[in-house]
């Protein structure tokens, strides 16, 4: 029997027999579990009343007949009949609710509406992931992306899954901003509310009083962004392009911050920096003023997000400085160029996919950054602070938030236009399959002692923040500078005890530690696995609507997870997809915010690979998906690592999305954390956390163990040290 | 390869595993908690040994249950919203969201307690009372403490009183609905007004104020007492005054959310918390409220209610959604855009 793949043309036939199967021998709603078989599937249902299943299964049916037909897969008719079955789908999700039927006729054609159906179950999840398959397969057979059916089913999987998680919960919730709660069209609260005074105004650039939000958050934004890609640049410089010692120790350091939880840093920002700060008391005593509050506002928000950003666009640099070809930076030193001159020329202008990317994240997560501001913020107002106050604030106003998160989204729209028109169109390529045992580099005189400059007190700053940080967990409270040793807070959080029956968990921590470890472990591979996909559809498949379908994975990084949160309760809540309250929420809305930081970095690690090696494999036969897991995986390796990393930990520290998705039997660690802090328990919050960030490093560990580094068959020395070494 | 390829799988195959979701079991009840996390964890452990039914507790601030509450209202997940300040209880049960239920412990319960019931239609009852009031650091205010909120106008506090955002918090709230009614509308934004010079920061959260005192970032936090008294507890230099002129008090609060999935036990977990013992569970967990029911036994470092001066609080005008809208644009017009 021939081997059987999904680029085959059996494979609309196999989709075909699962969307039926998923009709006739699953259980169609959730609640059923699969061992009851046929007795509740979508075909019994429908024979003992249930008659809005007819026209699905009338379609699946008659696309049963056309498939006997001979190419069937290119004919117009199982085209439309496919489309139609996946209306009539969609339809009958939406038409019969929970508590009956929502519109009038569906109620009377079908007399047992009136009972509501269940939210969608094996049967139903099945026959939509066969349905989408099915469309993939004839859209491909007609021509889309070239006929490569990886490619297709990839693309249209991909766009079904971000409809339904991103769009409709968000569009819900946007229609909200228009809406008000009485049903009636708003239009004058809506432009009221986006034309407030308090968003735009622009009074403190002459000194009369305060910015408004927006203007904070924009300037906040840029700020942060612009000192922490510069900072990540210095420490890839650093790294890469230098003989500095203690290389693998700044790695670990600069790693350090992506782990932290979210609430720490700031604490331990304040203890530094506070009105009764340590630097404080020094600085005030050296200069004779009375301390003051100068951390709260802006100051203090740029300290603590520089510092939180700085190794996200450390990685983000390194893996697109080492991919640089040494050849180009030999040639231009053969031909007579300084080092500074081969730097401006050849390094930097090769830099920009790196920096445009490094610039990109670090700004929208300035956007998104919830916990700083919180702390630290003063009365520095934010957006994102001020969306989660119109949710949870005095005032529940939907409307509100709403429309705010809308002001959000399109702030990030125009920073990625922006960072698109500055890329442009010219060519990255620098990895090409060539063999290239030119050396790099090293860094000109002059920009060496400013990378130090710059990097070595960064190294003193984030040392003393986190020798608080694991101190605060062991004494009994940092927060009054009292140091008496203690292990007390570790006991109340993770007391554990060894009796007959194994091992018995006390600690109020560990319920909520374990569920955050395997649904970030869940959810980290998936997340990655998403967001590499897109970046290689993006970056390799040519197919209508490209820049579209990129822009709108970017959608759900950019709104802020107070929005996230309540629009996937109010959506998620309800039939068909009735998954509130499981953990499957919860990695399902880690998947699609954390997705674009996989995605960022495989395009900017994709933008350096030249396609030649792909087109070679691809002509020796090997076929879309061999390519992508053989060829293109291999080379992008440090972009790989950097999205699992920071999927895995940004679901061990996400904030305010998880708020509202968490249950009782799913609580997540910033929950336990969130509440703590509120409760001014600092010293508990912080003991968790020491510990929550040494299970991090180990989980970093064990990723960087599985994935391996990259071999690109080029030396690591640099020029002018290679004369000293033994010739091969 | 091997190693990676097979976990690899294994965590493929977990990750469908866990997209069933899990189908109640008999016997429960979930609980949505508003106050302190041992609090709420010491009142469900209680419930449970009490009762054998199974607790399924989720804690979160009051706004963010009000919100969650809000936005589960087509298939309800919670059964009983239990804590938290009542204004977000009382609006709850203006919108329906929760059910109407008459206790038989209602007839034990404090007058305050039982005027919260009324004002909501019977949607809520009162189950602590806390009055506001400020805290000062006693090691930064070493002479002639103040006592009143005219006090609180002195220069030499100047950039050292905290309070929080009424937008964001309910203690703030409560704190500008008080000076509405202890001094009429305009004079209270005159004071609030002048109040502004000394403040150094509007907080978000409601009991920050007085952590930043207890921590010396600032002299003074206006809070409720029991936040203040909860501090002074874990060893902080503060001390709570009850303003002299008269204050205003929140009543935490209880509701049974409408279409919840386990009805029965939402009105035996009802009974059960309005009861003497489950009351007296509050003390033993760092609380200082004032418990509803007449016979319980109050917390010892609690201020009395009889000693503070309290105003005739008007909870149904100043809970409900218009006037709360109303005075929080008004503060927003004419505090929130003062210079700092």
């Amino acid at each position: 029997m021939a081997r059987f793949s999904l680029t085959s043309d059996r494979a609309g036939v196999a989709w075909l027999g699962l969307l039926a199967l998923s009709l006739a021998a699953f259980p169609w709603y959730k609640g059923v579990p699969l061992v009851s078989g046929p007795a509740s599937s979508a075909l019994a249902e429908a024979l003992s009343g249930r008659g809005w299943f007819w026209p699905l299964i009338a379609a699946v049916a008659a696309l049963g007949m056309v498939s006997l037909t001979r190419r069937w897969q290119q004919s117009m008719l199982a085209l439309g009949l496919t489309l139609g079955a996946l209306v009539v789908f969609i339809w009958q999700g939406f038409a019969v609710g929970l508590r009956g039927p929502s519109a009038e006729w569906v109620g009377a054609a079908f007399a047992l509406a009136g009972d509501g159906q269940a939210g969608l179950g094996w049967g139903g999840f099945l026959a939509g992931i066969a349905l989408v398959g099915l469309l993939s397969d004839l859209v491909a057979a007609r021509g889309f992306c070239r006929g490569e059916r990886f490619a297709a089913f990839c693309i249209t999987a991909i766009v079904a899954l971000l409809t339904v998680f991103v769009f409709f919960p968000i569009l819900k919730l946007g229609v909200a901003a228009f809406i008000d709660p009485d049903g009636n069209l708003a239009l004058a609260t809506f432009w009221s509310r986006l034309s407030a005074p308090d968003l735009w105004g622009m009074r403190c650039f002459v000194g009369a009083g305060r910015c408004g939000v927006v203007v904070n958050t924009v300037v906040l934004g840029v700020l942060s962004a612009s000192l922490a890609t510069a900072l990540g640049l210095a420490l890839a410089l650093l790294v890469n392009r230098t003989d500095f010692r203690a290389k693998r120790a700044l790695r670990a350091i600069s790693i350090l911050p992506i782990i932290t939880p979210p609430f720490v840093v700031g604490v331990a920002i304040i203890l530094l920096f506070g009105r009764t700060g340590l630097v404080t008391g020094w600085g005030a005593d050296l200069m004779g003023v009375r301390p003051s509050r100068w951390v709260y506002g802006l100051p203090g928000i740029l300290i603590a997000q520089v510092l939180a950003f700085a190794p996200v666009t450390f990685l983000v640099l390194l893996s697109t400085l080492e991919a640089i070809n040494p050849t180009l930076e030999e040639a231009a030193r053969t031909l007579g160029a300084k080092a500074t001159t081969t730097f401006r020329t050849v390094t930097w202008p090769l830099l920009r996919p790196g920096l445009a990317a490094a610039f990109l994240l670090a700004f929208i997560e300035s956007l998104a950054d919830f916990g700083n501001p919180i702390v630290l913020g003063g009365g520095y107002e934010v957006l994102s602070v001020k969306i989660f106050f119109a949710v949870v604030g005095a005032r529940y106003d939907l409307g509100n938030a709403a429309t705010l998160a809308m002001i959000l989204l399109a702030l990030t729209l125009i920073a990625f236009w922006l960072q698109m028109r500055w890329m442009g169109k010219k060519s990255y390529v620098t990895v090409t399959g060539k063999s290239d045992a030119g050396l790099a580099a090293p860094l000109p005189p002059i920009l060496k002692i400013a990378v130090l400059a710059v990097v070595l007190p960064w190294v003193v700053f984030t040392l003393a923040v986190y020798i608080i940080i694991a101190a605060g967990g062991f004494v009994t409270d940092i927060g009054r500078w009292d140091l008496t040793p203690t292990l007390g807070h570790l006991v109340t959080a993770f007391r554990f005890e060894i009796a007959e029956t194994g091992l018995e968990l006390y600690g109020s921590a560990w319920d909520s530690m374990l569920t955050t470890l395997w649904v970030a472990g869940i959810a980290a591979p998936l997340t990655t696995l998403v967001g590499i996909l897109t970046a290689w559809l993006v970056a390799r498949q040519d197919f209508a609507g490209r820049r579209a379908f990129e822009f709108g994975t970017m959608l759900s990084f950019a709104i802020p997870g107070t929005v996230v949160g309540v629009s996937y309760v109010a959506a998620f809540n309800i039939p068909p997809v009735d998954i509130t309250g499981t953990a499957a929420i919860l990695i399902i809305c880690f998947i699609f915010r954390n997705m674009p930081v996989g995605m960022r970095a495989g395009l900017a690690a994709l933008a350096q690979i030249d396609k030649s090696m792909e087109e070679a494999s691809q002509t020796m036969g090997a076929g879309g998906a061999t390519t992508l897991r053989r060829v293109v995986l291999p080379l992008i390796r440090p972009a790989v690592f950097t999205a699992l990393v920071y999927s895995f930990v940004t679901a061990m520290t996400a904030v305010s999305a998880v708020i509202f998705l968490v249950s009782a039997r799913h609580n997540m660690a910033t929950a336990y954390i969130m509440g703590r802090v509120e409760a001014g328990e600092y010293a508990l919050a912080i003991a968790y956390s020491a510990v929550l960030m040494i299970v991090m490093i180990l989980c970093v560990a064990v990723i960087q163990f599985i994935v391996g580094t990259r071999k690109l068959g080029r030396r690591q020395e640099l020029q002018g040290r290679a004369a000293t070494e033994p010739a091969e | 390869m091997t190693i990676k390829h097979v976990s690899a799988a294994v965590l493929a195959a977990a990750g469908l595993t866990v997209a069933i979701p899990a189908t109640a079991q008999a016997d429960e009840l979930v609980l949505y908690c508003s106050v302190q996390e041992e609090w709420c964890r010491a009142m469900s452990e209680a419930f449970q040994r009490e009762t054998g039914i199974n607790v399924l507790m989720t804690r979160r601030s009051s706004g963010e249950t009000y919100a969650q509450i809000a936005a589960e209202a087509e298939q309800p997940r919670g059964d009983v919203w239990w804590g938290g300040t009542g204004d977000p209880h009382l609006q709850a049960a203006q919108e329906g969201l929760t059910a109407e239920y008459r206790s038989p412990m209602l007839e034990q319960m404090q007058d305050w307690s039982v005027r919260q019931a009324e004002t909501s239609g019977y949607r809520t009852v009162g189950i602590y009372a806390g009055g506001l009031g400020f805290g000062y650091n006693s090691e930064l205010v070493t002479e002639n403490p103040p006592a009143c909120w005219a006090d609180l106008l002195d220069s030499r506090f100047a950039d050292d009183v905290q309070v929080a955002n009424p937008n964001s918090s309910g203690t703030s709230y409560t704190m500008l609905a008080t000076m509405v009614q202890l001094m009429g509308e305009d004079e209270a934004f005159a004071y609030l007004a002048e109040l502004h010079n000394n403040i150094s920061q509007y907080t978000q959260s409601g009991s920050a104020p007085i952590r930043a005192a207890a921590t010396g970032e600032t002299a003074i936090g206006i809070v409720f007492m029991h936040d203040a008294v909860a501090q002074t507890v874990q060893g902080a230099p503060i001390v709570a005054v009850a303003p002299c002129e008269g204050t205003g008090y929140e009543v935490g609060s209880m509701s049974i959310i409408e279409g919840g999935p386990n009805p029965d036990a939402a009105q035996t977990f009802y009974d059960w918390a309005l009861t003497p013992e489950a009351q007296e569970i509050g003390a033993a967990n760092n609380s200082f409220q004032i418990p509803s029911n007449v016979n319980s036994a109050t917390p010892e470092a609690a201020p009395r209610l009889e000693d503070i001066t309290l105003i005739d609080y008007n909870f149904a005008l100043y809970g409900s959604s218009e006037e709360r809208s109303r005075l929080l644009q008004r503060w927003d017009a004419d505090i929130g855009s003062l210079p700092q």
